[in-house]
């Protein structure tokens, strides 16, 4: 034990100097990209003055919500913006399944193979769905067809990253085994990695249809089916009242879409 | 230097008209480890936390003094209770380390009763503090584990950080609750033995909870005995005969 | 020695589905079906479109590298609105989280800001989007205010989260010291949560560029009306280089948000910084986007 006190160091510091070094970088670019957006942002100051106004304005011509509109082909375009999350979920597991079998990189030793999933997946992440619908509108012309492609498109990505990351997460006991077995490759895959990814899986599952609902309800603001062409319409027309039971629909469906999730995460989970 | 302790008629009901605390008389002078023991859910835990103010008591005094001061911590409110605490340092049976924090920033928490908001921030401490920091790491034998990350120790060497803090606050008075009941023998000793050693180095009362009564016979100067909420043994190690044993723990099966 | 009577069991196949199993998937594939023939999929719809696909994908490439001002300017503006919609977001999600954590705040702060962040939360950025241009106009104002009731609505429903489960034993630990209020949060809290949140603010930031790039189709600013019109014209080779781009920025968006955290959080040194490889440690938070 030193007993000489003086030979304690007196200064102490959390980080080293290349440490500050970037984390004074960090902040400092950090600084920068603000400034330098809010010099180059377009405001215009009448605008944000008279928002205040515009928005009472708004709100005044929703009220009161204009129910009986509902009886009409608003719940038949509610049922289609249902049909349109639930299918191109289900079809985007489909297509998702080999992809991302594809990219997990404990199951596919080829590289190429392996990389070009990861860039499926990472295209499909980085288009809006708003953005896939207007692809498949210019395919199949505006409706619900183009709507379900685009949401399974857009969910392809999703699916498949986080089912890649389920597999790689996958304990290579129980694989091992069965491969020591000889049991084929479908086998090993259904006994061996399926038993370990399903609570994840269905996980996923569910998460994605719950935002594909939010994601359906605006799709039809480009034309592509479901209660967002409603929604266009009503304010093309400027019918405010409308719009407002449109947005009242969309935010119910949304939370049935919730009660729905959490009853379904209890009994599969 | 050590401080004195005086508890006069502490009273303590987490519900009203059932009390945990019934009325406790202690007095605390000297430099010794003083070991508390008793069943679990005897208040014991209780009348630490009432010491620090981390429990308020129901009524009753419990003075400090020391230095020339004198506070009594029972009413003691805003800045004159962070200063009579920082006067009191504390060791946790599950260590309270903050996890994510390196040893020496755990260290450091000590003095954040002498240190600015902004300082601490900027985690700027005096140069005396850091050296001192540093000896005490070197006492507590866990020199060079400055920069280690509180998450990666071992239960002892947590609880070792956890007695290197509470003596950074250059306390008058040392609390312990339960300091070795999530270790494992050999490093409880080990913990008992730093605690009675630097009680004395530093000249300060050290006041122990501990279950273990053949720690307690080992390591304490004096043993105060509680049951059902009232001190009913003060005294001598030495006198913890099995009488005395049955009429704090009752039941004879467990003294075999 | 007697013999052995051995009772053979039924036979049955270990693993096989069961019933329920069987008949939830026969349900599924019948819902699908019907589903598909409402919304209108017809085999020979199907067909066609694989056609047009061809010759639509055909459309797409080669590229066009014209008009590649317009695009930069889009694209900045986008950029403009994700930084600042997210600097507004995480600023405002702070007190806002803070005054929602049960275990620190009675319950006349609680209330308030969950609601305020299950408001923001209801929305789809795109009706947000909507809304605020009817408000302030056209052009990226409207996104920028979109985009950060958006951040709002996430980051302070996850850092309330992340409050409410720290452990108050570090907390008790600090205040015995005699550590004021102020001290107790920079030192026992704010390390609790400090990873979380950066964790959840780089998430946000590249939420925000991906939503940025697409609050422009409803004109709130960003190239998102860049490709809108691109597709009104049939410009499809333009459409293509712009999608391109997208995805480049998104990936270096990406790549950003691993550097910030290993700087942030794991204190890398410089070197370490440039042979950083893929974050497998970080999971994203369970967000809307992955």
């Amino acid at each position: 034990m030193n007993t000489d006190v003086s030979s304690y160091p007196r200064d102490w510091r959390r980080y080293t100097a290349s440490q500050r070094l970037l984390r004074f970088a960090l902040y400092f670019l950090f600084i920068l990209a603000i400034v330098q957006s809010v010099r180059t942002i377009d405001v215009i100051p009448e605008f944000l003055y008279d928002a205040p106004e515009q928005m009472l304005d708004l709100l005044n011509r929703m009220w009161p919500i204009h129910w009986a509109s509902f009886r009409g082909d608003i719940s038949s375009a509610l049922i289609e913006t249902l049909h349109i999350a639930t299918l191109g979920t289900l079809l985007a597991i489909v297509l998702a399944v080999p992809v991302g079998l594809l990219a997990a990189n404990n199951l596919t030793r080829n590289r190429g193979l392996n990389l070009l999933a990861r860039f499926i997946l990472v295209s499909s992440r980085s288009i809006n769905s708003l953005v896939w619908a207007l692809l498949f509108i210019a395919i199949f012309g505006p409706g619900a067809v183009a709507g379900t492609m685009a949401i399974a498109f857009r969910s392809i990505g999703f699916v498949g990253k986080l089912l890649g990351e389920a597999i790689e997460e996958a304990q290579p006991g129980p694989v091992e085994a069965l491969t020591a077995t000889g049991a084929s490759l479908s086998s090993i895959i259904q006994y061996g990695y399926w038993p370990q990814i399903r609570p994840a899986f269905w996980s996923i599952v569910l998460l994605r249809w719950d935002i594909n609902v939010r994601e359906s309800a605006v799709l039809g603001l480009v034309g592509a089916g479901g209660i967002g062409m409603a929604l266009n319409s009503a304010m093309d027309l400027f019918q405010w009242d409308r719009v407002a039971l449109v947005l009242v629909l969309i935010f119910a469906v949304v939370i049935l879409a919730e009660i729905i999730i959490t009853r379904s995460r209890r009994s599969l989970l | 230097m050590g401080a004195t302790l005086h508890i006069a008629g502490l009273v303590k009901a987490y519900r009203a008209n059932q009390p945990v605390l019934k009325g406790i008389d202690l007095d605390i002078t000297g430099d010794g480890l003083t070991a508390i023991i008793g069943p679990s859910g005897t208040g014991k835990s209780t009348l630490l936390r009432c010491v620090n103010r981390l429990i308020d008591p129901t009524s009753g005094r419990i003075v400090l003094k020391g230095d020339g001061e004198s506070v009594d911590l029972a009413t003691a409110r805003g800045q004159s209770l962070r200063k009579a605490r920082r006067r009191i340092g504390m060791v946790f049976q599950e260590y309270n380390l903050v996890e994510r924090l390196t040893v020496m920033e755990n260290l450091l928490t000590g003095r954040l009763g002498f240190t600015s908001a902004f300082n601490a921030w900027r985690r700027r401490f005096e140069p005396a503090d850091i050296q001192y920091a540093h000896e005490l790491l070197d006492t507590v034998g866990l020199r060079g584990f400055a920069n280690q990350r509180a998450d990666a120790l071992s239960g002892g060497q947590r609880q070792r950080v956890g007695i290197a803090r509470a003596l950074m606050q250059r306390p008058q008075l040392l609390l312990a609750d339960e300091p070795t009941s999530s270790l494992d023998p050999k490093t409880s000793v080990e913990i008992m033995e730093l605690l009675l050693d630097q009680g004395r180095a530093k000249r300060i009362p050290v006041i122990v909870n501990i279950h273990d009564v053949e720690l307690a016979k080992r390591y304490a100067t004096r043993i105060v005995g509680m049951s059902e909420g009232r001190i009913v043994y003060d005294g001598d190690p030495q006198g913890l005969d099995a009488q005395v044993l049955k009429q704090i723990y009752g039941g004879e099966s467990w003294l075999h | 020695m007697a013999e052995l009577k051995m009772d053979t069991p039924k036979a049955t196949r270990p693993f096989a589905l069961s019933w329920q199993a069987r008949v939830g998937m026969l349900l599924v594939f019948v819902y699908a079906i019907y589903a598909a023939t409402q919304l209108g999929f017809s085999w020979s719809r199907f067909q066609s479109g694989f056609e047009l696909g061809a010759r639509f994908v055909s459309r797409l490439f080669p590229p066009s590298l014209e008009r590649m001002d317009i695009l930069w300017q889009g694209i900045a503006e986008s950029l403009e609105i994700a930084v600042l919609a997210s600097t507004l977001g995480i600023l405002l999600s702070l007190p806002i989280s803070l005054l929602g954590a049960r275990n620190l705040m009675p319950a006349w702060a609680t209330w308030p800001s969950r609601a305020l962040v299950a408001l923001c939360r209801a929305l789809h950025p795109v009706i947000v989007a909507i809304i605020f241009v009817k408000a302030v106009g056209f052009g990226a104002l409207a996104g920028v205010l979109a985009l950060t009731v958006a951040s709002i609505g996430f980051i302070g429903k996850l850092f309330t989260e992340a409050i409410e489960e720290i452990s108050l034993k570090q907390v008790e630990a600090v205040r015995a010291t005699g550590a004021s209020f102020a001290n107790v949060i920079i030192f026992a809290v704010m390390p609790q949560v400090f990873a979380r949140f950066v964790g959840f603010a780089t998430y946000q930031l590249d939420s925000n560029l991906r939503n940025s790039t697409m609050v422009g189709i409803v004109g709130a600013g960003g190239i998102g009306g860049t490709l809108f019109s691109a597709f009104q014209r049939f410009d499809y080779d333009f459409v293509c280089t712009i999608l391109l781009t997208i995805i480049a920025i998104i990936l270096l968006g990406e790549l950003l948000a691993r550097m910030v955290r290993a700087i942030l959080l794991d204190n890398v040194t410089f070197r370490e910084l440039l042979r950083l490889k893929p974050d497998t440690r970080l999971r994203a938070p369970e967000g809307d986007d992955a």
